[in-house]
């Protein structure tokens, strides 16, 4: 989970990472009374999780708290690359005398971490490591021994930092790393941390990721969530407890397993190639057991999407048998029948594996005309693509 | 012959008691595998269908000789329970857990590595068959039979089905290495142990989006592997910045994209299915020659 500037920015004080001080509003109202608050000059910031924010005119200076209303009305509902800003950073305006780069991310090549440093900061770090790779220094940090002080106050003078400004920078380094541990996160970076001119060493801006599988052990990352952001069926899924993402196309997909769900919407979307562009509508993965209570979940879900035209069942039977995927199929259909659900698009059903004729069989006995069986996966996904096209193509 | 795991092998399942660890205790038994010894804490002195359950692994391994750790404890408990089957020097430690915060894996990694002396297989991956001889995980084993291709896959379904696509050829090994950011053996890892194995001819490699593996191993393969190998890589219609079910599948910008990764598999003489069922007929084509 990505956050947004002003959340990370607010973990970074909560771990003693020193920041500009600011406050998040959504009104030009309450920019102008953080800007009354703050005193002196401000910059007014648009969260959104995507970069280019200041070319796209989402940052701007105000001399004043009238001001400050002024240009948050300028940026609040301002489309930067298809996110509409709802939110705004209102800090204060640091004397800014350099800007450099640090940031710690997992490394997933060498499975561990990696801690970046560079005096060019303020720019795509991208660009640096691209034109100036000497620039950029790079270390390696441990699992186990973390970024000590040692490895950190070696960066620094790595990368060249001025002297006095490298105990500073070393200590936000180490900080970071505290983030990361204490938040579980996957991707901490300052761009740009800032020297001031009266001498501070600062975080101006701030990205952090967070992992998802750790929020069982951090009760405040729920509030974290971006609802605002979130495909209404995808947040549905979600309270299902589904493992569910929202895509562009017109085939319903319910699989077990993620990588069988991939390899599902990319046979779809070849498949689709010859009806006029047909493409997968979602991915949904329930799990390798495939239960008739998940089944019946993921087939609502799916059958109440507007832009699904058909559905591609596509299980194979591994841990679970197929006589048991085929009778949660047809238990899925009548709980949906028993909640009133309107069922009228077809459902291509592709079930393999263990046991798979007598899970066919189950199937045909059944006799719903919208389910229809189809041997393999790649016919089962020619056969889908050419239901949702209709007999006019797509 | 066979990798990682043979008719030797003897296996401790950690979270025995528990629902899962039962129930694929009683399935790994079912298809032949010597289950030696289980490990809850606490619960030392029980037994599951009269396997022995020990309250640590340094004693079940002393006691019972188990040389493979099979994972299913919750979440939580992952790390430790790999650090404590590190400390005994167990050889191989499977983790079928799902859902490890990816900081315990790095650790629990870093921590194996140190000591030299355990090889981790997952977190949340399906585990090793040989088939006929053991298996340590959840792969089913009736799928198929004893043969001569090698398997490795980021994803159990996937796995599942290339193993049922080539039943009547049959697997030497097949090895889930899980689909999390972190995973303690890779698909290099694998086609170098395949590679050694005089009873694998053939390797079928299954690869999905995220990270860079598979670049990683088609450049290894270019250097390092004679064998013929069969590639299949999934997600080349998942959307930018979104994590497809397993934690380490997702593309970031430009980079870790099914294209990229099918591509660099080409170019180092891979043959890669457009579909598992393309992967199968390919792989079929090398064994039989038609």
């Amino acid at each position: 989970m990505d956050l947004y500037e002003y959340q990370a920015k607010h973990l970074f004080d909560v771990h003693n990472v020193a920041v500009t001080p600011g406050e998040v509003c959504t009104t030009a109202e309450q920019a102008r009374e953080i800007a009354r608050k703050i005193g002196g000059p401000v910059v007014v910031k648009a969260q959104v999780k995507t970069g280019g924010r200041g070319k796209a005119g989402g940052v701007k200076l105000a001399a004043d708290p009238d001001e400050a209303a002024e240009r948050a009305r300028d940026i609040l509902g301002l489309d930067i690359k298809g996110h509409v800003v709802s939110r705004l950073l209102v800090t204060e305006a640091a004397d800014i005398a350099e800007e450099y780069y640090i940031s710690i991310l997992l490394d997933r090549s060498n499975r561990s971490f990696l801690a970046m440093a560079s005096v060019e900061g303020g720019v795509e770090i991208e660009e640096v490591a691209a034109t100036r790779p000497e620039a950029l220094i790079r270390e390696r940090v441990d699992a186990i021994d973390g970024m000590t002080m040692e490895l950190a106050q070696r960066m620094v003078v790595a990368a060249k930092f001025p002297v006095a400004v490298q105990q500073a920078t070393a200590e936000i380094l180490v900080g970071l790393w505290r983030v990361m541990t204490a938040e579980d996160a996957t991707l901490v970076e300052v761009n740009p941390l800032v020297l001031t001119t009266d001498g501070r060493v600062l975080a101006l801006d701030g990205k952090v990721t967070l992992d998802g599988n750790a929020h069982y052990r951090h009760e405040h990352h729920a509030d974290l969530v971006d609802r605002e952001g979130i495909d209404p069926i995808e947040l549905r899924a979600g309270e299902l407890d589904l493992n569910y993402v929202k895509l562009d196309g017109e085939v319903g997909i319910i699989g077990n397993g993620a990588g069988l769900v991939m390899s599902t919407l990319d046979v779809v979307a070849y498949a689709g190639e010859e009806f006029g562009g047909v493409r997968p509508a979602n991915f949904l993965d329930i799990g390798g057991g495939a239960s008739a209570a998940v089944m019946s979940n993921g087939l609502d879900i799916v059958l109440n999407d507007p832009d699904v035209r058909a559905v591609f069942v596509n299980v194979f039977g591994g841990i679970t048998s197929c006589d048991a995927v085929a009778n949660g199929i047809v238990a899925a259909m009548g709980e949906l029948a028993a909640r009133g659900a309107q069922v009228s698009k077809p459902i291509v059903c592709r079930i393999d594996g263990n046991n798979a004729e007598e899970g066919r069989r189950i199937l045909t006995d059944f006799g719903d005309e919208l389910v229809e069986l189809v041997d393999t996966m790649d016919d089962a996904a020619r056969r889908v693509a050419q239901l949702a096209a209709g007999p006019e193509g797509k | 012959m066979s990798i990682w795991l043979d008719s030797k092998s003897r296996i401790l399942v950690q979270g025995m008691t528990g629902s899962e660890g039962t129930k694929h205790t009683r399935r790994m038994v079912a298809s032949g595998a010597e289950v030696v010894a289980g490990v809850t804490p606490g619960k030392g002195g029980t037994a599951v269908d009269g396997i022995p359950v020990f309250g640590d692994v340094a004693t079940a391994v002393e006691q019972t000789g188990a040389n493979v750790c099979v994972v299913f404890v919750p979440p939580r408990f992952a790390k430790a329970a790999v650090q404590e089957s590190v400390n005994a020097q167990v050889p191989l430690c499977v983790v079928i857990t799902e859902g490890v915060p990816v900081h315990d894996t790095a650790a629990f990694f870093q921590y194996a590595q140190n000591s030299g002396s355990t090889r981790i297989i997952g977190p949340n991956c399906p585990g090793i068959i040989s088939p006929g001889l053991s298996n340590a995980g959840i792969i089913p084993a009736d799928i198929t039979g004893r043969g001569r291709i090698g398997l490795v896959s980021k994803s159990g379904t996937l796995t599942y089905q290339m193993m049922y696509e080539l039943r009547d050829i049959g697997f030497s090994t097949c090895v889930g290495i899980g689909g999390d950011p972190i995973i303690g053996t890779t698909h290099i890892d694998c086609l170098d142990a395949f590679e050694a194995d005089p009873e694998t001819d053939a390797i079928v490699m299954i690869g999905e989006i995220g990270g860079d593996a598979e670049e990683r191993a088609a450049a290894h393969i270019a250097a390092h592997i004679n064998k013929p190998v069969v590639g299949y890589i999934a997600g080349f219609t998942a959307p930018e910045g979104k994590t497809m079910g397993h934690a380490g599948a997702i593309v970031s910008g430009s980079s870790g994209t099914a294209t990229a990764k099918a591509e660099a598999l080409e170019a180092a003489g891979v043959r890669v299915g457009k579909t598992p069922s393309e992967a199968a007929r390919l792989m079929r084509t090398i064994i039989t020659g038609s």
